[in-house]
């Protein structure tokens, strides 16, 4: 029976580039991944940079596909991951395909997007808005001829781009009504609230729109109140803080959507009901990391809004304080795949350090930590204006933990 | 092929692809090397890939990354995969989902058995 040096679960841009940190060092290396291509959700990702580059997630998947192939790294596709066992001195990967037995696990799951449930959701035709992203620009498949988005965040507002790139027209972007589930993507001053303190760190066209916002910045209700009514245009379609989507309507499919107007309040206000023709609905409720693989082997968690949810804990190198389990990406925190390739960088050099404990290891390890805070200080879109305090409370609770289990194992 | 997108102004033109003959609910698609399953249909404008178990509601793909289980289908016989995670392949046969006998309707029932000797009756073992 083989072991495996380390299990990467995930091929995106945290699973590759770990993995070729790994292999560079020599270990017995297998990434999985259920999706049939490497890459992950970097294979979707299409938007301009401040400096007018275009960055192209299938080119970047596939230097980093490439340069792992290079190593002879095995990347195994289209293999699901439900169970990870532990053992006293291993851990068992249970797959669809078979059971891969290893002393480290790198869990690189990513995220999953949260559902903005509203009426009519279920209807063929609407789609969370990253499966939109991929079927445009990783399976080149329109997803209709004339959408509307639901949720206006800056995911959504970067993916509205790459709709329109690829040709497909869309009537703008509006909040969902509130309902149990949706509040706080229908909240209209948390909404602008968030968009004008991410502003300023998105890419060309949003610097516009962000200004817009910005100008009202110390005023923010007063310019809910005096938003204009054909929304704030962004590539010239509206962006919509004062309407919201009531309900989806269709027999067997998306025919229209009912938008009604919202106050500041984000209530309905009465008679405002149309009814929009569409053939498709993106819906856009923010990222939350997938997480379930470090919580069912025993990894605790913290809580972080900043970071978009429940987090594994972990240190700057990425280890979890499970002897032997490692997180690296989304799971970790949204923020850009950027970021998620140089903490799989981190993840693979401290599993190398680990299993090889070489003090060369070590010093490319601490750059790698060090290139983590670089890059994130960089990245043109941040998904939270409070990423480093995320990151922080996250540290913070690792120390923790390690101590109590220090404690505890004095006790005994 | 209506919905595909040939000519991209950043992603470049559609490279050619081989082409895939596989089998919907009876009909035979054509769709390219590479392509899921829900790629594939929504090419050809096939946005319902099962109905609902109980209630017959149409329902297609939501998530399109595998998290939703909303676009499961019946690959060769195999039941509950993935549209949007599985490969087209040659001669594939792929069913829609579709509405399933209710076990506390008596009008949806069918053939489910009522009792444990109607069930080994039905088994052959009665």
């Amino acid at each position: 029976m083989q072991i495996y040096d380390v299990v990467i679960i995930g091929a995106g841009p945290a699973g590759l580039a770990a993995a070729i940190q790994c292999r560079e060092n020599n270990l017995d290396v297998v990434v999985l991944d259920e999706f049939p291509r490497a890459g992950g959700r970097l294979l979707g990702q299409l938007h301009q940079e401040p400096n007018g580059q275009w960055w192209n997630g299938i080119e970047e998947s596939k230097a980093l596909l490439e340069r792992a192939e290079s190593l002879e790294t095995d990347i195994q596709l289209g293999v699901s991951v439900h169970h990870i066992e532990k053992l006293d001195d291993q851990f068992v990967i249970h797959t669809k395909k078979k059971y891969f037995h290893t002393r480290n696990v790198l869990i690189a799951t990513g995220a999953a997007e949260s559902p903005a449930p509203i009426p009519g959701w279920t209807l063929p035709g609407v789609m969370s808005i990253g499966a939109a992203q991929v079927m445009t620009n990783v399976h080149r498949v329109k997803v209709g001829e004339k959408g509307i988005i639901v949720g206006v965040n800056v995911l959504s507002a970067a993916i509205a781009r790459e709709l329109q790139l690829a040709g497909i027209e869309l009537h703008s972007m509006a909040l969902p009504t509130r309902n149990v589930v949706v509040d706080e993507q229908s909240d209209p001053r948390l909404v602008m609230d968030r968009l004008s303190r991410i502003a300023h760190l998105a890419p060309s066209k949003f610097i516009q729109l962000g200004s817009k916002f910005a100008k009202y910045k110390f005023v923010q209700s007063l310019a809910l109140k005096y938003y204009p009514t054909n929304g704030i245009k962004m590539w010239g379609m509206p962006i919509y803080l004062n309407k919201a989507i009531k309900q989806i309507n269709g027999t067997d499919k998306v025919e229209s959507v009912t938008m009604v107007d919202v106050t500041i309040n984000g209530d309905i206000v009465e008679n405002s009901e149309k009814e929009i023709p569409v053939d498709f609905v993106c819906i856009a409720g923010g990222l939350y990391p997938l997480a379930e693989l470090a919580a069912v082997v025993g990894c605790p968690f913290i809580y972080s809004e900043e970071l978009g949810g429940h987090i594994p804990i972990h240190n700057e190198t990425m280890e979890t304080p499970v002897k032997g389990i490692y997180v690296a990406g989304n799971i970790t925190g949204i923020e850009s795949s950027k970021v998620a390739r140089e903490q799989g960088k981190v993840a693979g050099l401290a599993i190398a350090h680990k299993e090889l404990n070489s003090i060369d290891i070590e010093e490319k390890l601490q750059a790698a930590v060090r290139n983590v805070v670089a890059t994130r200080d960089a990245a043109s879109i941040q998904f939270h204006p409070g990423i480093s305090e995320g990151r922080k409370k996250v540290s913070t609770a690792f120390q923790e933990t390690m101590k109590t289990q220090k404690e505890l194992e004095l006790v005994r | 092929m209506t919905n595909r997108i040939v000519d991209h102004p950043v992603l470049g033109k559609l490279e050619e692809r081989q082409k895939v003959q596989f089998e919907f609910d009876g009909k035979t698609y054509e769709g390219y090397e590479n392509d899921t399953i829900a790629s594939a249909l929504l090419a050809h404008g096939i946005r319902t890939l099962r109905k609902h178990e109980e209630s017959g509601n149409p329902r297609g793909i939501y998530c399109n990354i595998g998290h939703c289980f909303e676009c499961r289908v019946t690959v060769n016989g195999e039941t509950n995969v993935r549209a949007c995670l599985t490969p087209i392949k040659a001669n594939m046969i792929v069913e829609s989902g579709q509405v399933q006998p209710h076990p506390l309707n008596p009008s949806q029932e069918g053939d489910i058995p009522k009792t444990y000797a109607e069930y080994l009756e039905q088994e052959g073992r009665g």
